[in-house]
């Protein structure tokens, strides 16, 4: 069907641009921005006054739960709750059950999103078999098979060799490694950043060096292989810094944050909020500022959801008990905005963390609004606020520090290949 | 954030930690627990203030000393006392901690007196039963976070002894890391307006940024008792004398033991205190723990009275 889509502020992250323009869609793809394309004949207008025309947001980490954890949730589930937060395209970690470490259920797990036809879904393939940190996965295979990187998802990978020859191997291909930079032995125990807070209430901390520590052995291994590194979920100031100085060098790297990251610090545990049990740890608030900041300067290239619905029950205990996690598609949006507001950024700018920069990390033709791009969309009023509540979302996840909380930007439209896929 | 310990109208409804509570309420429980010494002292030890109520003491976490002067208090006042050890039935049985509290709540307990392993675990449980405004909480010690009765009872000896809390100085010596003594003593001193509190201990038992409870931190323990009023020593756990943390018991004892020559460097009339059970010749000597300056005995018995009072009070509103 041609749509055409009327009055909005079309933003497009990549050029910059922010105007009052119509776009015109049809095959699946923006023929039209401003003008018409002649002969264009709309089978629908939409009318988007007082509503911004951006691309879809773009997710570096969104867990599905599927396979094997279908009681927390369901692709169904998740993928509607990803259209209802304005996200089209996203990238799931591999730490399902069994993990994403075999062609098959790479392409079991794709088959299976294309059949719902919401988002489109990219699979992050697992870099060791199991997970286990030992030996090395296909990834040719698994790159066939549509996995757009390899990481080891949340799974401590202790054995630097098997990490130095899974760089090697990677870069051979030119494959890009995820990885989100923790040592296993500094973070053992630990559910809280190891600070004013943890101390003051008893609970065991994960000192911030647990991610600089390992952030600098990976950094020694891309500056001999030359792999493609990104740095996933960074938590600390100093993570930063090296990532500043790394970009500086001209190490092939690039980083993203979580968006309760750039807002949240220990300090939001108050009496033991499970909610804000997470993974990695929110750290101080001068951490949370550096954060923010480097999102502001491209030193970070990407706003993520880290979306990880937990079931109810596994949250209803006591804070070291409980499972790490927060839902984060629905949320990504509005976060995004608040952060962009707070910032005092343009909208382009701000949205530019959430569509584009991450477009060019995921290697994918999305996050543009342009002429013969995808007709991968977002549309919503930004000055709505949303009140986050366990009855509006979507996801089988209710665990979000922000229940309760109104949030800026509420999406009401989204589309997905020239199709619209929600409307709220 | 409103003070999970605290009603609508600033009374206590539970005792979850001795942190944010108001000066008054301290007071109130140290005066209330005065009043329940003497009792102890008589020859019929009992009150009639809690009969007909139903005490549960839900111990996930193993303490016979802890659970039984929380059973002793309660019968004290003449309520009746179930003790449960959850870690050997119902847990090992997969029941959540929620549905334990949820099933217990529905034979009418009046009050969970409350030990878990986890830091958060009562607070957790105040807010599951923030619906019956009739049931109560009472910590007795959760995780690293707190033991609010033991902090208490720390604060009535103190008070007994030296009167006047805005002229002590009181050192907190040894596992500082692991310790819910330590921490619910350190809110309680500085709540009550002390103005030297210090730690004392190797770097590997302090916890990050402890400063910012308000303590002067020591890692000489010669230094760290000079001319204090009172030595608080804690207990080492067994499981953490050999490890990352410390090479051996002995080696502890040697910089962190508490021996006769170290106490001579406070005040001549300071007090020795150890929340038990107390290792000897691990972080105290027994010439000091049987010494004429140890009044680790009469917290004892000063621990019953407290926690009489902090039942009593939960109750009486």
């Amino acid at each position: 069907m041609k749509i055409h889509i009327a009055h909005g502020r079309v933003v497009d992250p990549k050029s910059g641009s922010d105007a009052k323009q119509d776009v015109f869609i049809e095959a699946g793809r923006i023929t039209g921005v401003g003008a018409a394309p002649a002969g264009f004949k709309a089978g629908r207008v939409i009318d988007a006054a007082g509503l911004v025309v951006a691309p879809g947001l773009v997710d570096l980490s969104a867990r599905l739960r599927e396979p094997g954890f279908e009681y927390k949730a369901t692709l169904e589930t998740e993928l509607a709750a990803a259209v209802a937060g304005g996200v089209t395209s996203l990238a799931c970690p591999p730490d399902t059950d069994p993990p994403l470490d075999e062609p098959g259920l790479v392409e079991m797990l794709r088959h299976s999103a294309r059949s719902l036809d919401l988002a489109h879904v990219h699979p992050v393939g697992a870099l060791t078999a199991q997970l286990a940190g030992k030996r090395l996965t296909e990834m040719v295979l698994l790159t066939e098979a549509g996995c757009v990187a390899f990481s080891q998802a949340d799974v401590a990978m202790p054995d630097t060799q098997v990490l130095w020859r899974a760089m090697q191997y990677a870069a051979t291909f030119g494959f890009a490694l995820w990885l989100r930079p923790q040592d296993e032995f500094l973070a053992r125990d630990g559910v809280a950043h190891d600070g004013e807070v943890a101390t003051r209430l008893g609970l065991p901390g994960i000192p911030s060096f647990a991610e600089t520590i390992a952030m600098e052995t990976m950094l020694a291994l891309v500056r001999d292989t030359g792999a493609r590194v990104h740095f996933q979920r960074l938590s600390t100031a100093r993570g930063v810094e090296l990532l500043r100085d790394a970009k500086a060098e001209g190490l092939p790297v690039t980083g993203d944050v979580s968006a309760h990251h750039v807002h949240l610090s220990e300090m939001d545990i108050g009496y033991f909020d499970s909610h804000c049990r997470v993974i990695p740890p929110f750290r101080s608030a001068r951490d949370r500022d550096a954060l923010r900041a480097a999102l502001a300067d491209g030193t970070l290239d990407a706003l993520c959801s880290d979306h990880a619905p937990v079931d109810e029950d596994a949250k209803l205990l006591p804070f070291a008990e409980a499972e790490p996690g927060a839902t984060g598609l629905e949320l990504l949006l509005p976060l995004a905005l608040k952060w962009g507001t707070e910032m005092k950024l343009p909208l382009a700018r701000t949205l530019g963390t959430v569509t584009d920069r991450p477009a060019r990390i995921l290697g994918a033709e999305a996050g543009q609004l342009a002429i013969g791009q995808p007709a991968d969309l977002c549309l919503f009023d930004p000055h709505a606020m949303v009140r986050i509540s366990a009855d509006t979302l979507k996801s089988q996840g209710r665990n979000t520090p922000y229940l309760g909380i109104e949030l800026p930007g509420r999406v009401r439209c989204t589309l997905v290949g020239g199709r619209v896929v929600y409307e709220g | 954030m409103r003070n999970p310990q605290l009603n609508a109208h600033g009374e206590l409804q539970h005792l979850l930690t001795i942190e944010g509570l108001p000066r008054e309420v301290i007071v109130h429980i140290l005066d209330t627990a005065g009043s329940f010494v003497g009792i102890t002292e008589r020859d019929v030890k009992k009150v009639p203030i809690l009969r007909g109520k139903s005490v549960f003491n839900l111990f996930f976490e193993n303490s016979t000393r802890t659970r039984t002067t929380f059973e002793i208090a309660a019968k004290r006042l003449s309520a009746d006392v179930i003790n449960l050890n959850i870690n050997t039935s119902s847990a090992a049985k997969g029941e959540s901690l929620l549905d334990t509290i949820d099933n217990l709540s529905a034979m009418h307990a009046d009050m969970f007196v409350v030990r878990h392993a986890s830091s958060g675990a009562p607070h957790l449980i105040a807010r599951h039963v923030e619906a019956h405004p009739h049931l109560h909480v009472v910590n007795a010690g959760d995780g690293r976070h707190a033991h609010p009765t033991q902090g208490l009872l720390d604060l009535y000896t103190l008070r007994h002894y030296k009167q006047d809390f805005t002229r002590l100085s009181v050192a907190v010596v040894g596992d500082v890391l692991h310790s819910r003594v330590a921490r619910s003593l350190i809110h309680g001193l500085t709540t009550m307006g002390t103005p030297d509190v210090r730690v004392i201990g190797p770097k590997t038992l302090l916890p990050e940024g402890v400063e910012k409870l308000g303590v002067r931190v020591f890692n000489d323990m010669n230094e760290g008792l000079r001319g204090c009023d009172a030595i608080v020593m804690l207990r080492l756990q067994n499981e953490r004398m050999k490890g990352p943390l410390l090479p051996s018991a002995q080696e502890f004892f040697k910089s962190y033991g508490l021996t006769a020559e170290k106490l001579a460097l406070a005040k001549p009339d300071a007090i020795v205190m150890h929340p038990g059970p107390m290792n000897r010749g691990v972080e105290i000597d027994s010439a000091v723990a049987d010494g004429p300056r140890s009044v680790i005995l009469p917290q004892v018995t000063f621990g019953i009275a407290v926690r009489m009072a902090v039942m009593a009070i939960l109750a009486g509103q």
